[in-house]
């Protein structure tokens, strides 16, 4: 399979979904796209039929507004209907809710509320460590997230247990909701910080589909510490209008706006 | 006077089943020894996680192991694990729908002396409100043991909160009626309706039999299930008697004696008084001596009773 392309259909369906929604966070949407498609596609070992394989890959989106983009690769996977999903997304009495929810299928938890899902992978984790299960467990969290304590928490706990079946993904599009992660708390550093704390930090230009995978691969092959995967990202990528604008983090796109987006995303395409 | 705290009998029920059931697994936050886990920390290394001090970290935890199917208890002190993670109880625990059982130790006032920062008496009110979340406060050593050996046949989540220190007896070896979800009736009568939780049943029932000596008939039920609530029974102590006098070591607001007025209330008025602490910060005491300020002990009950019928 192409990821590239897949990459860029699946942000094809962002827009659309949010577009027709009249709501959704555009931006990290966009810049957490080449994870996901890496992840589900090609890394992960998930089937749609089988959520209660105890073996199954587990993947907590921690960063949980940017459940559009988890939305639309599950929905194109075949984990639930596209249409449904694209008929009731945020409406009235949907299951489709604005952040992730366990009662959908391919979702392991719920989440929204910052700093918690890190925490929660850290449990997956060493349940497969004492069930002697060699799943792998995936968190992805936003760089704006590394400011809630509790993370902080889970990544010494991550370390001191040695949990080398987790990969967590710093989603790091240098923009939050506020201005740039840097104006409104210091996020640099990043590789630092975990560095101390013990984890194995690979460091990647996190919109490359190639780079993701070949960190995703050195994570597999490191024995005795967990992985952070430092992901380089453009915030609202592969939009030329929408990247890097803080006011993009829950914009909705106009029908001009939105005419220009799909096309900008058919054009790169053309050119793969 | 019996000397095996309630906490006691949680880590030898866990010791126990856990010889059986390979996915029971204890966490604590650098409080196995105050939640009285150590020979289950010692007996059983690869089903006890320790934390360290990060209550948030816990309960995150144990809602990953359980989305895994592990069946976690985190155990520590209720002051911190129902308020310090009370976001990842709603979200990880409640809101998920995850098998984690939380055990708040050493709750209400019984810290005594070491005050407000380490009193759980807001921990009904914050637990009971999530929607998915059981509540439950056993009474003694025994109900504790149904009740542990109870919710291990779930799959649910749930907060049990235990005391500090031993505490009386209110049913004895071999005769524990113990039904999930239902008040126990310790004491059946026809004037007045005591309903308590935790470890002041045993003083609901003391104060029932001294106010039998005054010619007073009084109900004690004993509402270890403080969520879900026990509503029928309610119902039915507001229609056949004329008062209803709850108990609970818990502030006065979103307890288990505001539930107890909102169904009387709503279905069968009739006068409730609650006994709780203060909406104000305690005084300082040994927990029997804040029960004692607040006339929350049996003599403090039977005065209420007295004057109120």
């Amino acid at each position: 399979m192409n990821l590239e392309a897949k990459a860029l259909d699946i942000r094809k369906d962002i827009i659309k979904l949010i577009y027709s929604a009249g709501c959704g966070h555009i931006g990290g949407d966009l810049s957490v796209t080449d994870i996901l498609v890496d992840l589900y596609y090609k890394q992960m070992n998930v089937d749609p039929n089988k959520m209660d394989d105890p073996n199954r890959d587990r993947f907590v989106l921690s960063k949980g507004h940017s459940v559009e983009a988890l939305y639309c690769v599950l929905a194109d996977r075949g984990f639930f209907d596209k249409k449904e999903l694209f008929d009731t997304y945020s409406k009235y009495l949907s299951k489709y809710i604005g952040h992730p929810n366990n009662k959908i299928n391919g979702v392991e938890m719920n989440t929204g509320s910052l700093g918690h899902g890190l925490s929660v992978a850290v449990g997956m984790a060493m349940a497969g460590k004492m069930d002697k299960r060699d799943y792998r467990v995936y968190a992805v969290m936003g760089d704006g997230e590394m400011a809630e304590g509790s993370n902080w928490e889970a990544i010494t706990a991550g370390a001191h247990y040695g949990l080398d079946n987790l990969t967590a993904f710093v989603d790091r599009n240098r923009l939050q909701i506020s201005g740039t992660t840097e104006e409104v708390m210091t996020a640099d550093e990043q590789e630092e910080r975990w560095a101390a704390f013990g984890w194995n930090v690979i460091s990647i230009p996190g919109n490359n589909i190639d780079a993701i995978d070949n960190a995703v691969e050195l994570a597999k092959h490191t024995k005795g510490k967990p992985t952070v995967i430092i992901a380089n990202t453009t915030k609202g990528c592969g939009v030329s209008f929408i990247e890097n604008k803080a006011a993009w983090h829950h914009k909705v796109p106009t029908e001009a706006e939105y005419q220009q987006a799909l096309k900008e995303l058919d054009e790169r395409r053309a050119q793969l | 006077m019996n000397k095996i705290a309630n906490k006691q009998v949680i880590n030898d029920v866990l010791l126990e089943e856990s010889a059986k059931d390979k996915d029971i697994v204890v966490l604590c936050s650098d409080s196995r020894g105050s939640a009285g886990m150590k020979s289950y920390a010692e007996q059983r290394p690869e089903q006890f996680v320790e934390v360290g001090i990060a209550e948030q970290n816990l309960v995150g935890i144990s809602a990953g192991l359980a989305a895994c199917g592990k069946k976690p208890f985190a155990v520590s002190p209720a002051s911190f694990l129902s308020t310090r993670s009370m976001e990842q109880a709603k979200v990880d625990v409640a809101y998920s729908n995850t098998n984690v059982k939380l055990i708040g130790i050493s709750g209400g006032v019984s810290y005594g002396a070491l005050g407000m920062t380490h009193h759980s008496a807001t921990d009904i009110a914050t637990m009971g409100s999530m929607p998915n979340m059981r509540v439950y406060l056993p009474s003694d050593r025994f109900q504790t043991e149904a009740l542990i050996r109870s919710v291990l046949k779930d799959e649910k989540p749930a907060y049990i909160r235990i005391g500090r220190n031993a505490v009386e007896d209110v049913y004895e070896e071999g005769n524990v009626p113990f039904e999930l979800d239902k008040a126990t009736l310790v004491k059946d009568g026809t004037d007045v309706t005591i309903i308590a939780c935790g470890e002041l049943v045993g003083d609901a029932k003391a104060a029932a039999e001294e106010l039998a000596g005054k010619g007073i008939s009084v109900r004690v039920l004993d509402m270890y299930c403080v969520k879900p609530i026990d509503k029928d029974a309610i119902i039915k102590a507001a229609k056949e008697t004329k008062l209803i006098v709850t108990v609970e070591e818990h502030t006065m607001y979103g307890g288990m004696g505001s539930m107890v007025a909102q169904i009387t209330a709503a279905n069968a008025p009739v006068k409730v008084i609650n006994l709780t602490l203060p909406d104000a910060p305690v005084v300082t005491g040994k927990s029997r001596e804040i029960f004692k300020y607040y006339g929350l002990d049996a003599e403090g009950i039977v005065k209420t009773v007295t004057e109120q019928l």
